[in-house]
């Protein structure tokens, strides 16, 4: 086994900020943000949403970016990192699903519109990422399941631009924005308590993404370790798996 | 000077996940001697042809075949060695004829080499049925016409000799026997049979090697051990 | 190149010898007409709604084929067969659209017809032009998509699963520009020219995954 950087490095450090960011955040969203003037209290669902919908999808793309590293250098960390950012990126759509829905029933009445593009395009990119782990779970031998998660992550990966051109066209006419993904036209204590959370989003995915891979690797050494002390043999195979190991 | 061996493998060891399918083999087979590969059902014989084949890459160790260093020169020797597995890789829906005429296609031959062949193994008159209305045994000599189809310097036989009968057997002799000259790896499911055509032999045991020897100097006990 | 003709040519034998794939897609298509006939209520459709359907009818024959694309060379030792001789790899994913593609159209020329006789209101004829310019390029894109998720799936547990699991949203964005495309065609107050942009999305999305297919093919023959 080459030798492997610390994965523990830095995980403190990491964690700290990702609590002191969010809770600012949280305050921010609470004291300092002002009612929206149509929506109320509501909408300040939109702090915690629209960072979560933007860091699955960078997450998606990530996820993409290091199956070329797999596939170009042939090593598993990179299918690893791949797979936990994937997985990570999943659990995030699904809040950012769940909190977008709760927003559409309050502003719009409806659990799901048809109507917002943005939506309708994350949800069939969530539903694309969401058959990575059946198909890893699918594909028995190791190597091969890293190989073609890898390929399936880089082509989802460049799905996600040409889904949103067709899905944006697709739509007769734009519903009327109230705010944009970047937050452009947002009022000042709007945007800065929009551009806090998204950082306090970010830490936290980049936070859980090291604590994953931190375990993930924790547990390889153990099990590399117990198979050279206890010999190949009485260390039990492992089970069918999704993950990569 | 001696020449250059045709087989060369160091170390070699190939795993499937945890599971450890060759260790620690190496072996030298010099341009036109015979190795044959000795072993239980799943001793490691079809994953060593595979690899020496290029259709599995190895994990460890160095494995060269016709001086060529695979896995990263496999496009040098492709074409250049011939394999008999185990399933004849023929599409059952296709006659004999169209599928070796498929294979000439692959390899740019001429088409007659396919006539040739099938007239060497007698199968000329079946030649347009279907693979899947072939008795076994001419389906593996059509299998073996497709392995020689393109003269390789080396062959990588699988049982080559299964489902045949004594008459078919000559008829192969020619293509894939010793009198062919070529360099050839061998398992067979009759070690006897494959120690007295092989120079050297190899016994596998849980993808471990047993012994290796020249095939003359294999004991009955040896034999017998292995496959216990 | 020449080793995707010959390909090529084997695929198409075997169709021919077995015929196989390509019955079962066309009847598969004609069944899912009378469903839509029945399941939407409706004799005759147009627009939108004609569009949409014989979107759905083609995407679902179509993913038979795909589904089956490479189930010979994997139980019949074709794969092995191929990366034993010395030829470039890619040309079997060249090789495999272009089976794929010639198995779409020619299910096409059936299923459109029939689909002008069963269901479709407004006269079939003057909307041929703009539908067959989308359905081949629309085609392309499948063809393309579907040889990678094939290739993807037929080494797996679950092929039958895997394939139009993955499949399916994939190839949405065809999908919404095919199914938005043929709309102004076989519109009910006669045929309009289809819409430049879903030609343009058609097109972008057949390039870009046809690069992208070419660049990762070969990892997924590998062992």
């Amino acid at each position: 086994m080459p030798p492997t950087p610390n994965y523990g490095k830095g995980l403190r450090g990491l964690s700290l900020a990702t609590v002191v960011t969010l809770s600012v955040a949280f305050a921010l969203v609470f004291f300092y943000a002002p009612l929206d003037a149509d929506q109320g209290f509501v909408q300040k669902i939109f702090y915690l949403h629209v960072p979560l919908a933007i860091v699955a999808l960078c997450g998606f793309v990530l996820g993409g970016v290091f199956a070329i590293g797999h596939l170009r250098t042939g090593e598993r960390i990179w299918d690893m990192r791949s797979y936990v950012a994937i997985h990570m990126s999943l659990i995030f759509a699904v809040g950012a699903l769940i909190t977008g829905s709760i927003w559409a029933k309050a502003s719009w009445g409806h659990w799901w519109v048809w109507n917002e593009p943005t939506l309708v395009s994350f949800l069939i990119v969530f539903l694309l990422f969401a058959t990575y782990q059946p198909l890893r779970f699918s594909i028995d031998d190791p190597e091969r399941q890293g190989r073609y998660a890898s390929v399936f992550a880089i082509v989802a990966a460049a799905f996600v631009p040409l889904n949103f051109i067709a899905v944006r066209l697709a739509q007769g006419f734009v519903h009327p924005r109230v705010l944009t993904l970047g937050g452009g036209n947002l009022p000042g204590p709007m945007r800065l308590t929009f551009l806090i959370s998204l950082a306090g989003i970010a830490l936290l995915f980049a936070t859980l993404w090291k604590y994953e891979m931190t375990a993930k690797h924790t547990r390889m050494q153990l099990r590399a370790l117990r198979r050279r002390v206890l010999g190949e043999d009485t260390v039990r195979p492992l089970g069918r798996s999704a993950a990569p190991s | 000077m001696a020449e250059a061996p045709a087989i060369e493998l160091r170390g070699l060891a190939r795993h499937f996940g945890e599971r450890t399918a060759l260790r620690d083999v190496s072996v030298l087979v010099p341009a036109g001697a015979t190795l044959a590969v000795l072993g239980r059902n799943g001793a490691g014989k079809s994953t060593l042809l595979r690899i020496l084949a290029t259709l599995l890459r190895p994990h460890h160790g160095e494995v060269s075949v016709l001086g060529e260093s695979l896995p990263k020169r496999a496009f040098a020797v492709r074409g250049r060695l011939g394999l008999l597995a185990h399933e004849p890789l023929l599409y059952r829906d296709l006659s004999g004829r169209e599928n070796l005429r498929y294979h000439a296609r692959l390899y740019r031959l001429d088409p007659a080499r396919v006539e040739q062949l099938l007239e060497a193994v007698r199968m000329d008159s079946r030649a347009d049925d279907p693979v899947r209305l072939l008795s076994r045994g001419m389906v593996q000599r059509l299998a073996i016409c497709r392995a020689v189809l393109h003269d390789p310097e080396v062959l990588l036989l699988d049982e080559p000799r299964a489902n045949l009968d004594p008459a078919a057997t000559d008829l192969v002799e020619p293509l894939i026997g010793r009198a062919a000259g070529r360099t050839r790896v061998l398992t067979s499911h009759d070690p006897q049979a494959a120690l007295a055509e092989a120079d050297i032999a190899l016994g596998l045991r849980d993808g471990r090697p047993a012994f290796l020897s020249p095939a003359a100097e294999v004991t009955p006990e040896q034999v017998r051990e292995l496959y216990s | 190149m020449r080793t995707a003709v010959a390909v090529l040519r084997k695929d198409l034998l075997v169709e021919l010898r077995t015929f196989e794939t390509v019955p079962a897609m066309a009847l598969f298509a004609l069944t899912t007409f009378v469903i839509f006939h029945f399941g939407l209520g409706r004799a005759t459709l147009s627009g939108q709604l004609a569009a949409g359907v014989l979107t759905v009818s083609v995407l679902f024959s179509g993913m038979l084929g795909i589904n089956r694309l490479f189930v010979t060379e994997r139980e019949q030792g074709g794969f092995d067969a191929f990366l034993l001789a010395p030829v470039d790899r890619t040309s079997l994913l060249l090789a495999k659209a272009a089976a794929l593609f010639t198995f779409l159209v020619v299910l096409e020329l059936i299923a459109v017809p029939a689909f002008g006789l069963l269901l479709l209101g407004p006269s079939l004829g003057p909307a041929l032009p703009g539908l067959a310019l989308v359905l081949l390029l629309a085609d392309l894109g499948i063809a393309v998509i579907g040889t990678l998720v094939s290739a993807i799936a037929v080494h797996t547990r679950a092929r039958d699963l895997i394939g139009p699991v993955v499949g399916l949203p994939l190839l949405i964005p065809a999908l919404i520009a095919m199914a938005r495309g043929t709309a102004a065609p076989l519109a009910a107050n006669g045929a309009a020219s289809v819409p430049l942009k879903w030609l343009e999305v058609l097109a972008l999305y057949d390039v870009v995954f046809a690069l992208l297919a070419y660049a990762v093919f070969d990892f997924l023959l590998e062992d």
